[in-house]
């Protein structure tokens, strides 16, 4: 790769093809909401970020994007998020279908109490890509730049490896079935300094071929990432209520150098109060 | 710095005293139940050891001590098992995985069901047996047969394998739910290939302490009438008799020899009670999962 990442970013905003808009969303938990009124594009082949404090919200945005919000029974979205023009959530719109194409990567490990190998043939084999398994395992492993590391003990369980390990693991899985997307939850947050540089090496060979969106604590991390930088804040409501909401999107050197908005400048350089 | 090192030598620190009285009250409780429990083993075993041999296991009861044996008993016992597995396994275990993967906490009928249950695990086994009598004897006419006991001690049961089943569920962690149904799974995949898989040494585990449960009721098959004298072999469909039917039925003889032999019977059940208990400690210290 001769390119650098500037010129790779800006060939790629240059396109500024969405894959997602996002339509004044607002998600409720039990009738309360906990984001509102939240609009952005998620450009293909990029790495959007979303940056912001604890409780504004960023967490819950990213499980709109594959429906796993679905699963908390309390709670509600509304607004739209159109996925190459279609509304995720409309009534006709199964949400297994919806996360076989929209892979996700949790803050905290998650591999299954299963061998290695069975950890990421788990999506093909539930998906009923039978053809190519061990194929398709060792191209996820390569993909995640974990193969090296694994090849000769595939058939352990998959709770012995590093956390580090663990977790590119579980991008091996997210990327075993194909997705188009990859949601990211903090993916590096509970991992040591070294582990993390290598997710994040990681997500730039990633972007070449998947559309990447991401939420971190860390700001440094949103810098080196990202193409595209959301910032959310918490806005306290007469009642005392906290809703996350929408600062500032825009292209990542911009958040970070000449943002717009006073609260994105106070967060981005440490003045947050 | 003298003081110090004088305080930290001879300074005693308030409270020893109460802390060493509430460790030996600690101990005493303990050496209750291990007394008692061990008075009993040390009783039984002395006098039955010589009353276990073939005659026990292989001959039917008789009017003679020393010509009878537990056979029907003991063959009675290992149907009712085998019976009881069949039935309280999966209902139990789909009840479980029901309350546990399905049902919406926030629905009444849901958090009716759960009260119940738990009600359920807490009722006299001789409520059970009337049960039995009224609704399988009688009302269903199943006359007094080994089924229906079998039937009777799974409703028993089943409460304390639901509770089980439930705590084995809940100690699969969500994120391996998330990450299955990330993985575009259905919920039918999620519970099927992950959840059960990891629960299962947990529900193995509980319902083996539920049937050693079970093996040592007497009161319920009393009641619909378990007959304490069968010198032939059981069937499903036949009258029957249980190991702890038979040690009842001989404690109540005049013969001082029956009292011997049952004592005898009563090593049997411990040692059958104990191995189903020790199985299941085991299977759950070599499944035990780490997270």
């Amino acid at each position: 790769m001769t390119e650098t990442h500037i010129e790779v970013r800006e060939r790629t905003l240059a396109s500024r093809e969405p894959v997602f808009e996002v339509r004044d969303l607002t998600v409720s938990y039990s009738g309360v909401p906990a984001l509102a009124g939240v609009s952005l594009d998620v450009y293909r082949r990029a790495i959007t970020a979303f940056i912001g404090p604890s409780g504004c919200g960023k967490s819950t945005f990213i499980r709109c994007f594959n429906r796993m919000n679905d699963l908390i029974p309390s709670a509600s979205v509304d607004g739209t998020i159109l996925y190459h023009g279609q509304d995720l959530y409309a009534r006709d719109v199964d949400p297994v279908a919806v996360r076989r194409l929209i892979g996700m990567v949790f803050q905290k490990p998650n591999p299954f109490p299963k061998s290695i190998f069975d950890n990421v043939a788990f999506g093909p084999r539930v998906l009923g890509m039978k053809d190519g398994l061990e194929e398709r395992v060792e191209k996820a492993l390569h993909d995640a730049a974990l193969w090296d590391e694994v090849k000769d003990r595939l058939k352990e369980g998959a709770l012995s490896l590093s956390g580090g390990q663990q977790q590119r693991l579980c991008i091996a899985r997210a990327l075993a079935v194909e997705p188009e997307v990859i949601l990211m939850d903090e993916p590096a947050s509970a991992l040591d300094p070294i582990s993390t540089t290598r997710i994040e090496d990681l997500m730039h060979e990633l972007k070449r071929e998947y559309t990447i969106v991401i939420v971190t604590h860390n700001m440094q991390q949103a810098a080196r990432v990202a193409d595209m930088t959301a910032f959310f804040s918490v806005e306290v409501g007469g009642d005392g209520r906290r809703t996350g909401v929408l600062v500032e999107y825009d292209e990542t050197p911009k958040i970070f150098t000449t943002p717009a908005d006073k609260r994105t400048e106070d967060y981005v350089t440490g003045r947050f109060g | 710095m003298k003081e110090v090192v004088i305080e930290l030598r001879e300074g005693r620190p308030r409270g020893r005293v109460p802390g060493r009285l509430f460790l030996a009250y600690l101990l005493l409780s303990v050496a209750v139940g291990l007394v008692l429990l061990g008075w009993l083993l040390v009783d039984v075993v002395g006098r039955g050891f010589a009353w276990v041999d073939a005659t026990l296991f292989f001959d039917p009861p008789s009017a003679d001590p020393q010509l009878a044996g537990a056979r029907p008993a003991i063959l009675g016992t290992l149907y009712l098992m085998g019976l009881l597995v069949a039935f309280t396994v999966p209902i139990g275990v789909g009840t479980a995985i029901y309350l546990e993967e399905y049902a919406r906490k926030d629905r009444w009928y849901n958090r009716l069901l759960e009260v119940n249950i738990q009600n359920l695990a807490a009722v006299p086994s001789i409520v059970y047996g009337i049960l039995g009598l009224a609704f399988l004897v009688r009302g269903l006419g199943l006359g007094e047969v080994l089924l229906a006991g079998a039937f009777i001690l799974g409703l028993l049961v089943l409460p304390t394998i639901v509770i089980a089943g439930r705590e084995a569920i809940r100690a699969v962690p969500g994120s391996i739910r998330d990450g299955a149904y990330a993985l575009g799974a259905t919920q039918w995949q999620v519970v099927g290939r992950q959840v059960l898989p990891a629960a299962a040494p947990g529900i193995a585990t509980g319902t083996i302490l539920a049937l050693s449960r079970a093996i040592g009721e007497t009161a319920p098959l009393l009641m619909i009438g378990a007959l304490t004298y069968v010198p032939f072999d059981p069937t499903i469909l036949g009258e029957f008799t249980a190991l702890p039917v038979q040690i009842y039925n001989w404690t109540r003889q005049p013969q001082e020899d029956f009292k011997l032999l049952a004592a005898g019977a009563i090593i049997v059940l411990l040692v059958l009670l104990l191995a189903m208990n020790a199985f299941a400690i085991w299977l759950r210290n070599r499944y035990q999962k780490r997270w």
